[in-house]
């Protein structure tokens, strides 16, 4: 089914046997930001399109996915493994289905976010870069500043932001998790 | 003309440069040298090397040269302290993490990273540190890798992006952890891939069958001509004593521009194949016996001699010229026309009509300024592929290009219209773009066409590729291999020339083999002598005498009809001939059952000779390699079997004397001419068999180069359509 593009033209993305892979709701988010470029721009999209489907993928990038989002988009596959080993937030091997991203930058360094790193893994038992055995939580590498340096410290779970940690928040966070 | 210049100063040298000019361009038309990794003249700039640093006057920083575009009254010095600074502060962060393995890597000598480190390295490293190790990757059997030693320039991966059309190596991770690579392990298959070798400044990509062999400074270069196809590609032998150990392109712009096809690239792992032939063997009765030349060329004479006109040359489509033409002398010396190379056309009714030579219609450079073509019956990447990129890049630039084709062929550039018909049904289908041609130019179908004509049923399509070809400047219709191997070839040219006629497009044949417009000229045809002659009675064609069998055949140039011929019974009719003399390259099973004489001859890189192209160009070329064991270039073999055959003024001394006898018969004006047939088409839609030949199985040599065989596409087979 052809989707619209920003500039009035179309694209017909290819469902083909790869792209199968791809839930309708995985198949409408990617639509819907196709839609946000001009025809034949669709590779813009793939961005957007592997986070869909990292969503999709329960945490974590199998090459079927992206073969899968390549395929949709009508782009060789390398283009899109480029796009998912570039950037930190998509994770390209077996993780954990939520991720958790303890800012260690300096506003939050200042507030003791190392105590905080070392107090979630000790809870874990898992080291930074790790995931839980029951793959629940994937213990991100350390990140960088989020811009949320007035609540100091902060951590990101999944999409969400959590600020003016401590060690009995990041426990009560780290428990409701699923 | 003037608002298109601008006036620019390089190290104090006024010049005039063309407005949006790269400073790179301007300063390499002056020879003012700037130094470049990532800068290729035929790839899209990425101005990522920082190599080609320069100073800019009134600019804030070092400019890099690639990207900057000129502007009036700009001062650019390229050597000037600043310049020379940012330079060799750029090489040295390049050398960090590059090894120091030049003694054993294959690049050593025809390094673009070596030769730029003796001008801009420092000759001691400040980096202490622990250098960069990345795994090499396995990208088939043809490229190898030493990714350590990348210098991520990225002109692989815009090869596969702008030239070949399919981009199969990228540049996944980030940073000091970004690889040049294809991140699942997997072939880079494009058949144009081998360029990447040259391209790469470094030793990170090179070619696989060649690693180790030799060095690059103990080679000789001597120019070679594509023997697979016939664009004619422009190649160097690169010879170590005599042995050829590799071929890497000769640029012409006119032809094959930087580039050549992994075929012509790969293809000379063939020549030292096991099965070739190095003596000259003699059959008694069973049993095969190495004899002298004499002895061999006795035999042979004797054997042609009692055959006399009951004899037939099967001649290899990429003989030299020169052989094409003492063949040529050879069956007519005998009195009889029985010659043929077109071992894989079926339909010959209408040869008579046949051009002075099967020809593209328009020079190959012209190829770029297409502005619509049809394409009937090819298999085009797999074909020509050097003509496919020469399509590629029409058809980026906006020419409408459209196919008529037995299957869906993978083209990676927009195709107009796309007409998949079984060879059943392709005349119909032309015939129905030339109904539609005519309807919109309003004139009536000649009588030859008209019964197809009126048969036809005109679609969408047909309408849109007859507009197509109206309109524009230039426009052509091509006839590829599957087409000439049409058992109704002859219909579909009708078509076509009376498409060409109705729409004013070019009309192009796409003959196979390297030499099938030298073929012709030199009369290894039956309807034509040298020189485009009709003789009185034509001869048998390659199907006829593998049909019926002859009581003697000359195979030439390593034709093995069998593997050559689409004539099924081939190898069964020439095992029933009484003698049977094969001047091949290699000998095998097949040809030690049904031959009597074998004699060695060399293969493309081991004699001289002339190829001439589809666009009619000749070009000569002297031999490279020294022949293996006894074996002889063919126009030598057969120079003496007419002498021995007693056949008046042949004592050719060499192969250029040959060559001048020739092109003094075939006169200065050589034009292939249009087709001026009165073929009939009669609508048909008979049963039709084609035959599709994987690209890496067209000719003897390919078909022993074993890198080649293992590829993608040497893993296919034949596809019978």
């Amino acid at each position: 089914m052809a989707v619209k593009t920003s500039d009035g033209g179309t694209f017909e993305p290819v469902l083909g046997p790869k792209a199968q892979l791809l839930s309708a709701h995985t198949r409408a988010e990617i639509d819907h930001e196709i839609g946000k470029f001009p025809a034949g721009r669709q590779r813009s999209a793939s961005l957007a399109a592997l986070r869909s489907a990292q969503e999709q993928g329960n945490g974590y990038l199998t090459v079927e996915l992206m073969d899968a989002v390549a395929e949709y988009l009508a782009l060789q596959p390398i283009q899109v493994y480029e796009v998912a080993s570039f950037y930190s937030m998509f994770v390209t091997r077996p993780c954990g289905r939520h991720h958790v991203s303890i800012c260690t930058n300096v506003s939050c360094m200042l507030n003791g976010a190392d105590d905080l790193v070392a107090h979630a893994e000790k809870k874990l038992g898992i080291r930074l870069g790790e995931s839980t055995p029951d793959g629940r939580i994937f213990l991100k590498k350390e990140e960088e500043c989020l811009a949320a340096c007035t609540g100091a410290p902060m951590m990101m779970v999944d999409h969400e932001f959590h600020e003016n940690l401590t060690p009995a928040r990041i426990d009560a966070i780290l428990d409701e998790l699923k | 003309m003037t608002d298109d210049l601008v006036n620019v100063e390089v190290d104090g040298v006024a010049l005039k440069a063309k407005k949006g000019a790269m400073i790179i361009q301007v300063t390499d038309a002056h020879d003012a040298y700037v130094p470049r990794f990532c800068y290729h003249e035929k790839l899209p700039i990425a101005a990522n090397c920082r190599m080609c640093l320069v100073e800019v006057e009134k600019a804030p920083k070092p400019m890099p040269a690639c990207a900057t575009p000129v502007a009036e009254g700009m001062k650019i010095f390229t050597k000037s302290p600043k310049a020379l600074a940012a330079q060799k502060a750029t090489m040295e962060f390049l050398l960090i993490n590059h090894p120091l393995d030049c003694p054993i890597c294959d690049q050593g000598g025809e390094c673009e990273l070596q030769d730029l480190s003796m001008g801009f390295g420092r000759d001691i490293a400040r980096f202490s540190e622990r250098k960069r190790v990345v795994k090499d990757k396995n990208i088939g059997p043809l490229i190898s890798t030493d990714m350590t030693r990348c210098i991520h320039c990225t002109r692989c991966v815009r090869f596969g992006q702008d030239i070949a059309g399919i981009q199969e190596l990228g540049t996944p991770g980030r940073g000091e952890w970004m690889e040049i690579g294809t991140w699942v392990e997997r072939s880079v298959d494009h058949e144009l891939s081998g360029n990447i070798i040259d391209l790469c400044p470094v030793g990170a990509l090179n070619s696989k069958p060649f690693r180790f062999r030799a060095r690059a400074w103990e080679m000789t270069q001597s120019p070679l001509v594509s023997p697979h196809d016939g664009a004619g590609s422009n190649l160097y032998a690169h010879v170590l004593r005599g042995r050829l150990m590799r071929i890497v392109p000769r640029p012409n712009e006119a032809i094959n521009e930087n580039w050549i096809s992994d075929r012509d690239r790969f293809g000379y792992e063939g020549v030292y194949s096991s099965e070739r032939l190095a003596t000259p063997l003699l059959r008694e009765g069973r049993v095969w016996r190495e004899v002298s030349w004499e002895a061999a060329l006795e035999a042979t004479a004797n054997g042609l001699k009692r055959a006399r006109d009951s004899m037939g040359v099967l001649a290899s489509p990429s003989c030299t010229t020169e052989e094409f033409y003492l063949l040529n002398r050879i069956v007519r010396g005998l009195g009889s026309h029985n010659i043929d190379h077109r071992l894989r056309q079926s339909d010959f009714r209408d040869q008579a009509a046949d051009p002075l030579f099967p020809s593209l219609g328009l020079p190959f450079a012209a190829v770029d300024e297409l502005d619509a073509l049809l394409v009937v019956g090819s298999n085009l990447r797999r074909e020509i592929p050097i003509l496919a990129h020469r399509v590629r890049k029409a058809a980026r630039r906006g020419a409408r290009v459209s196919f008529l084709n037995p299957a869906r062929f993978e083209y990676l550039f927009p195709v107009a219209n796309y007409l998949e018909a079984a060879p059943a049904a392709q005349t119909s289908e032309l015939a129905g773009v030339l109904a539609a041609a005519l309807q919109a130019s309003g004139t009536a179908p000649s009588a030859e066409c008209a019964a197809a004509v009126a048969a036809a049923r005109v679609t969408d399509a047909h309408k849109a590729i007859a507009a197509q070809l109206a309109a524009g400047r230039t426009r052509a219709i091509w006839l590829g291999a599957l087409a000439l191997r049409h058992p109704a070839y002859d219909d579909l040219r009708a078509l076509a020339a009376a498409l060409s006629l109705a729409t004013g497009a070019t009309l192009g044949v796409l003959a196979e083999g390297a030499n099938a417009a030298g073929a012709y000229l030199a009369g290894a045809v039956p309807h034509r002598d040298a020189g485009g002659e009709v003789p009185s009675i034509p001869g048998l064609t390659a199907r006829e005498m593998l049909e019926r069998p002859l009581s003697a055949y000359l195979l030439a140039g390593g034709v093995e009809p069998w593997h050559d011929s689409v004539c099924e019974r081939a190898q069964q009719t020439l095992a029933e001939a009484d003698f049977v003399v094969a001047a091949t390259p290699y000998v095998s099973g097949t040809m030690k059952e049904i031959a009597h004489v074998l004699l060695p001859i060399g293969t493309f890189a081991e004699t001289s000779g002339t190829y001439v192209n589809f666009e009619g160009r000749w070009q000569s070329v002297p031999g490279a390699a020294r022949p293996v064991g006894e074996a002889r270039p063919g126009w030598k073999v057969y120079r003496v079997l007419c002498n021995l055959l007693g056949i008046p003024g042949s004592e050719y001394q060499s192969s250029e004397e040959l060559r001048d006898e020739l092109r003094k018969i075939c006169g200065e004006d050589l034009e292939a001419g249009p087709y001026r047939g009165a073929h009939r088409v009669v609508p048909s839609n008979a049963p039709a068999a084609v035959v599709d030949v994987p690209m890496y199985q067209v000719d003897a040599v390919v078909r022993r180069a074993p890198s080649l065989q293992r590829t993608r596409d040497g893993r296919v087979a034949a596809v019978n359509y």
